[in-house]
């Protein structure tokens, strides 16, 4: 009989550090079951050759291991690069929209009673019960051209212009518009939540002590409030920004095909095309070019936060 | 509590990997696995099949072509009968997705419509790996009030009134789409170019690039399933799409109520035929019960079935008396012979080919 013994040890070793290194080890497993295998297999699949095979690629033949084809292919062709640019500029545009419709929004939030916030809160977390869907096939509804949320926009558009430059209709579907539209109206509540959670921890005292020293409102919030929810800004910014720049579902639907972006392109090569080493190396050069500032942001930030902790540490 | 030990543990994981291969065992005891377009069977076709054979059919359905490729190049999909765009046939050949089929097992083969057989000969010769199911043309539908408000005496048979800037400037307004599938629309633009159709020559595939240079900016979409709701909606006036998904349009148009006047136009310099076949892949679980539903699939009453309430022309000839007058009858749908000499049926594409056309595509679409 040595299970007991067995068992014994096994649970001591649970008991003593074993489940501190679980703890730790789980989210590491999950990175890497999750997301460096998938990315290994698909940096792996961008030096494939493209092959009429199943599945379509393959590796050696002329090009024994490693196919630089496709990158070449990315920095040659201006339909690449001008699909980056356009993701960017509108993942901009829309994160700069949602912070300036939900940075009030959030403010606001703290202000109020606490059932009146959690009213409002509710709100703002109520569109996520219709599915992601739904909600942009109501949108190409509006923005049809024989919709009355239209005709409405037409006929107070036609009231403002002279009766020359008068439309039918103004064209919002298939225009780069409606893509930022669709974006800031679907990503406005991940900016709005990291936003509030930011915001609701901060001391109302400091704001307090400002205005006893005689600061005006806007003065308390540009010297006060805007540098303390620095990290809320950054937060909200980066769940906006970064699902937004590889958006498929959105420009796909109401986009426009003279302006691509990036999640459009990967999916024409890897499915239209059949084109997977192409895919993954627009999948591959779009990781790096949204994770590679992000690191630099990091590290900096680290650096940072460790000169303030030095100094503060000093001033006490 | 039962003692966790390194053996108990392993076991509990053995166990939950091998889960997915423990499937066949009982799949083999009466399911098919079918994976096929959406809405493209007929109301009641699963259950009579199951009815009639008591095997049960896990169905699945996909919206786009693209999609099922992709899944099936992939591999080890789990399906037994495949519905395979025809022209697509011969790379799915090639990279041996599907199986040859066993004539002998398939009884209701004799059924099957010679011409339809012999366009599809075409992508897979001697008709080895598909059983042709619907066929049709590519075309224009056109909202006729919408077009004749614009241009009073537009011809809608010829390309000319999309691809004559003068035209398409007018039409921008209303709504031009264009079908995002290179294989369709650019090979009726070299047709209507005065090229050949079934061009080896890649730079071929230029002009059709310059071509709809000067009407690239009067295009409002490239798309293949949202007219569907768009034209009900009068949002378009002029649509190429695919015969049969004219005559979806007018029945949502008529279930919500909206009065249109719809038409669909074969070009008179010419349209690429499509037909779409079943096939059964290669590493099919359950191969007997894909050639009972492939053979239940060709019986007259059942294919007669699946045209009444798909409205697609489908390729068996004895089930024509079983199909609806009104279907029967209607030009789009069973083309009449001024139509049918206007199809013809493309040749597969080479590698280079099948690259050169999609970058011209990507070049077209981007414009």
């Amino acid at each position: 009989m040595n299970e007991p013994h067995h068992d014994s040890r096994f649970q001591r070793w649970f008991n003593r550090r074993g489940w501190i290194k679980i703890t730790i080890a789980t989210p590491y497993v999950w990175l890497i079951l999750f997301f460096l295998l998938p990315f290994a297999i698909v940096l792996a699949m961008s030096f494939a050759t493209r092959t009429p095979t199943a599945p379509p690629f393959s590796f050696g033949g002329d090009y024994p291991l490693l196919n630089t084809r496709t990158y070449h292919r990315l920095v040659e062709d201006s339909l690449y690069i001008r699909a980056y640019l356009t993701s960017i500029f509108n993942a901009v545009i829309a994160t700069l929209m949602c912070l300036l419709i939900g940075y009030p929004m959030a403010l606001g939030l703290t202000r109020v009673s606490k059932s009146w916030r959690n009213i409002l809160l509710m709100l703002v977390i109520l569109p996520f019960w219709t599915s992601f869907l739904l909600r942009v096939y109501a949108w190409m509804g509006l923005m049809g051209t024989n919709s009355w949320f239209n005709k409405l926009i037409t006929s107070g558009y036609n009231y403002l212009v002279p009766a020359e430059d008068a439309l039918r209709y103004i064209p919002m579907m298939n225009t780069n518009f409606a893509v930022v539209l669709v974006t800031v109206y679907s990503y406005l509540p991940f900016m709005i939540l990291p936003l509030f959670a930011n915001l609701e921890k901060l001391d109302f005292t400091l704001n307090e002590a400002a205005m006893d020293l005689g600061s005006r409102p806007s003065r308390v919030f540009l010297d006060v409030t805007l540098p303390q929810s620095v990290p809320g800004i950054i937060a909200g910014s980066m769940l906006v920004f970064i699902p937004a720049s590889g958006e498929l579902i959105i420009p796909s639907l109401v986009g426009s095909s003279s302006r691509p972006m990036i999640g459009r392109v990967i999916s024409d090569e890897f499915a239209s095309a059949r084109d997977w080493p192409m895919a993954s190396a627009v999948a591959v050069a779009l990781l790096l070019l949204l994770v590679v500032p992000l690191m630099v942001y990091t590290y900096f930030d680290g650096k940072a936060h460790e000169k303030i902790k030095s100094s503060g540490g000093a001033d006490a | 509590m039962k003692n966790v030990t390194r053996r108990t543990t392993l076991t509990a994981i053995g166990a939950a990997l091998a889960m997915p291969y423990v499937r066949p065992s009982w799949a083999q005891s009466g399911t098919v696995n079918v994976y096929n377009w959406a809405d493209y069977i007929g109301e009641t076709t699963l259950q009579d099949f199951e009815a009639a054979t008591g095997i049960g059919v896990v169905y699945d359905t996909y919206s786009s072509a693209e999609e099922m490729q992709a899944k099936m190049l992939a591999g080890s999909s789990g399906y037994d009968v495949v519905d395979h765009a025809g022209i697509d046939m011969p790379r799915a050949i090639a990279a041996g997705i599907y199986e040859k089929l066993d004539k002998a097992l398939l009884p209701n083969w004799v059924n099957l419509d010679p011409e339809i057989l012999r366009i599809l000969a075409g992508w897979d010769e001697g008709n080895q790996y598909g059983m042709p199911y619907m066929w049709g043309s590519v075309g224009f539908t056109y909202n006729v009030d919408m077009v004749k408000e614009r241009i009073p005496d537009a011809d809608m048979s010829s390309m000319d009134l999309i691809f004559k800037p003068e035209n398409a400037v007018l039409l921008a307004d209303c709504g031009i789409s264009i079908l995002d599938s290179p294989t369709d629309i650019m090979l009726m633009v070299l047709k209507y170019l005065g090229l050949d159709g079934d061009t080896t020559n890649v730079a071929d595939y230029d002009k059709v690039v310059e071509a709809f240079k000067p009407i690239r900016e009067y295009i409002r979409t490239f798309d293949n399933t949202n007219y569907l709701n768009a034209i009900p909606n009068g949002e378009l006036c002029a649509i190429n799409n695919w015969s049969g998904d004219y005559a979806t349009a007018a029945g949502r148009a008529a279930e919500a109520g909206v009065e249109i006047n719809l038409a669909y136009f074969v070009p008179k310099t010419g349209a690429p035929a499509w037909v779409d076949c079943m096939a059964i892949p290669s590493d099919a679980p359950n191969r007997d019960n894909a050639y009972k539903f492939m053979n239940f699939m060709m019986d007259p009453e059942v294919a007669a079935g699946c045209t009444n309430y798909t409205y697609y022309a489908n390729a068996n000839i004895p089930s024509r008396e079983f199909v609806l007058p009104e279907v029967l009858n209607d030009p789009a749908v069973y083309p009449d012979a001024e139509t049918i000499a206007r199809m013809w049926a493309p040749k597969p594409f080479s590698e280079e080919q099948d690259r050169a056309i999609t970058r011209a595509w990507q070049t077209i679409k981007s414009g």
